[in-house]
């Protein structure tokens, strides 16, 4: 079976939100990992964190209640919710680099066999900024990598060693992809689960460092 | 003790080519519209300015870039601006990049009397490089220093004669800590009440910090990524 951009980010998107929990502050970096928010389960509380100065993001506005002053981190309008606040960007980041925020999921260029990241900059190709991405990396108490498991041109995006300027050293936790849930071990990455669609050969084959597998094997990939 | 002045171009007289000028605002909201656009009209030059963004190509520090003002830019995103990129990338202009809670923990310092501090952000990647850094608790960070302006342009929802302000919702961004960590502060505002209307419990900026104020007109609020769902 082979999904269209739009499944791959779904599935990440879905299996990421079995790790939320009950309470849970959590801030969600721009394109994936903003689609965890659709996913959180009925009943759950979970505040989610934009670190332009707001705890509670609420649901995009309709028409009518547009308001240039209420925008998530991506710069989007969106709305407030009961129990909202809002605060300066210092006590923002001393929200995340305090440790104060339970779980982050952030994209990736290339994750590495450590844990590094790397997702802010392509040398002399693109030139955007790190934003809040090192503060995020550095301060959460869970990191998680939401991605699609290659490139187009299926060439490895978990690789040996970052080539790209890094977002932080050894701190990522888990990786999520649309093949594969992996977690970053001291002893290398560990295959914990698959796709029901895919195989441990065909993701080894899309993945620089060789992978571990728990006894047993992988797990299904829970959806 | 009254600071208020009569128009944005009286409060950046003293502004000259050269000077280093924070601005509040992340993206375009809670950018200070008015104090831009009279810096435009000025037309001071070879301008360091300390911003989280960059504007884009026609609207906030975009048209500062587009008259060729800006020297140096301190930032910590800058992804919506193709004219931007093309400076950088041809040489015509500066960019400091920082992570974006060191950005803000560096001008809260500069307000606060703190010369610098250590953070673990940034830890083994190009922001540390040439950096100080130490092990606390077995952990290692990176020593940063605190950013000061000589101006700084703030955008504030509502405030009084005395430079007491208030921010709106996410507009409140970078502006409070800007408003403390510079030589000259001028804080723009929609609304200006008079002194005793802000309940004192909920002042965000106390006036101490201000050095100018004024009410802006014809406030744009242009929205970079206007997303809506259907009813």
């Amino acid at each position: 079976m082979i999904l269209n951009q739009d499944e791959k980010s779904r599935r990440i998107a879905s299996r990421i939100s079995k790790e939320l929990r009950d309470g849970f502050y959590v801030n969600l970096g721009i394109g994936i990992p903003t689609q965890v928010a659709n996913f959180v389960p009925q009943g759950m509380d979970v505040i989610l964190q934009s670190e332009n100065g707001m705890l509670g993001i609420g649901p995009y506005p309709t028409d009518a209640e547009v308001d240039p002053d209420v925008i998530n981190a991506g710069k989007e309008t969106v709305t407030e919710l009961r129990g909202t606040c809002y605060f300066s960007s210092a006590d923002s980041f001393a929200m995340i680099r305090g440790g104060h925020i339970d779980l982050t999921v952030l994209g990736a260029l290339q994750v590495d066999e450590k844990g590094s990241l790397a997702n802010w900059a392509i040398p002399g190709k693109m030139l955007k900024g790190m934003g809040g991405a090192m503060d995020l990396v550095a301060g959460a108490k869970k990191v998680f990598v939401a991605m699609e498991h290659a490139t187009r041109e299926r060439a490895p995006k978990i690789v040996t060693r970052c080539t790209l300027p890094l977002t932080g050293v050894e701190v990522v936790h888990y990786i999520v992809t649309e093949l594969a849930v992996i977690q970053v071990t001291p002893g290398g990455l560990l295959l914990q689960e698959l796709a029901a669609d895919t195989t441990v050969e065909y993701v080894q084959s899309l993945t620089e460092p060789k992978l571990t597998l728990p006894r047993g094997g992988p797990a299904p990939m829970l959806l | 003790m009254d600071k208020l002045i009569p128009s944005p171009d009286a409060g950046i007289e003293a502004v000259h080519d050269g000077a280093t000028i924070l601005m509040g605002g992340f993206g375009l909201c809670g950018i200070p519209e008015s104090l831009i656009a009279a810096l435009r009209r000025k037309g001071s030059r070879n301008l360091t300015i300390v911003s989280n963004n960059a504007g884009v190509d026609d609207f906030g520090i975009g048209i500062l870039l587009q008259n060729q003002q800006v020297k140096k830019m301190v930032s910590t995103y800058v992804g919506e601006n193709k004219l931007f990129e093309r400076l950088v990338f041809e040489g015509a202009l500066e960019i400091e990049l920082n992570p974006q809670g060191t950005f803000a923990e560096r001008l809260r310092a500069g307000g606060a009397g703190i010369p610098a501090f250590y953070t673990p952000t940034g830890y083994g990647t190009i922001v540390a490089k040439d950096k100080e850094t130490r092990e606390f608790n077995g952990r290692m960070f990176v020593l940063e220093h605190a950013i000061r302006g000589q101006f700084a342009f703030i955008k504030a929802w509502k405030g009084d004669r005395w430079g007491n302000l208030v921010y709106r919702k996410t507009a409140a961004n970078f502006n409070p800590m800007m408003a403390t960590a510079a030589d000259f502060v001028i804080a723009e505002v929609e609304e200006l009440v008079k002194v005793g209307e802000l309940d004192p419990n909920y002042v965000h900026t106390p006036g101490i910090y201000v050095d100018a104020i004024f009410e802006g007109t014809n406030y744009e609020k242009r929205i970079e990524r206007r997303r809506t769902r259907s009813v």
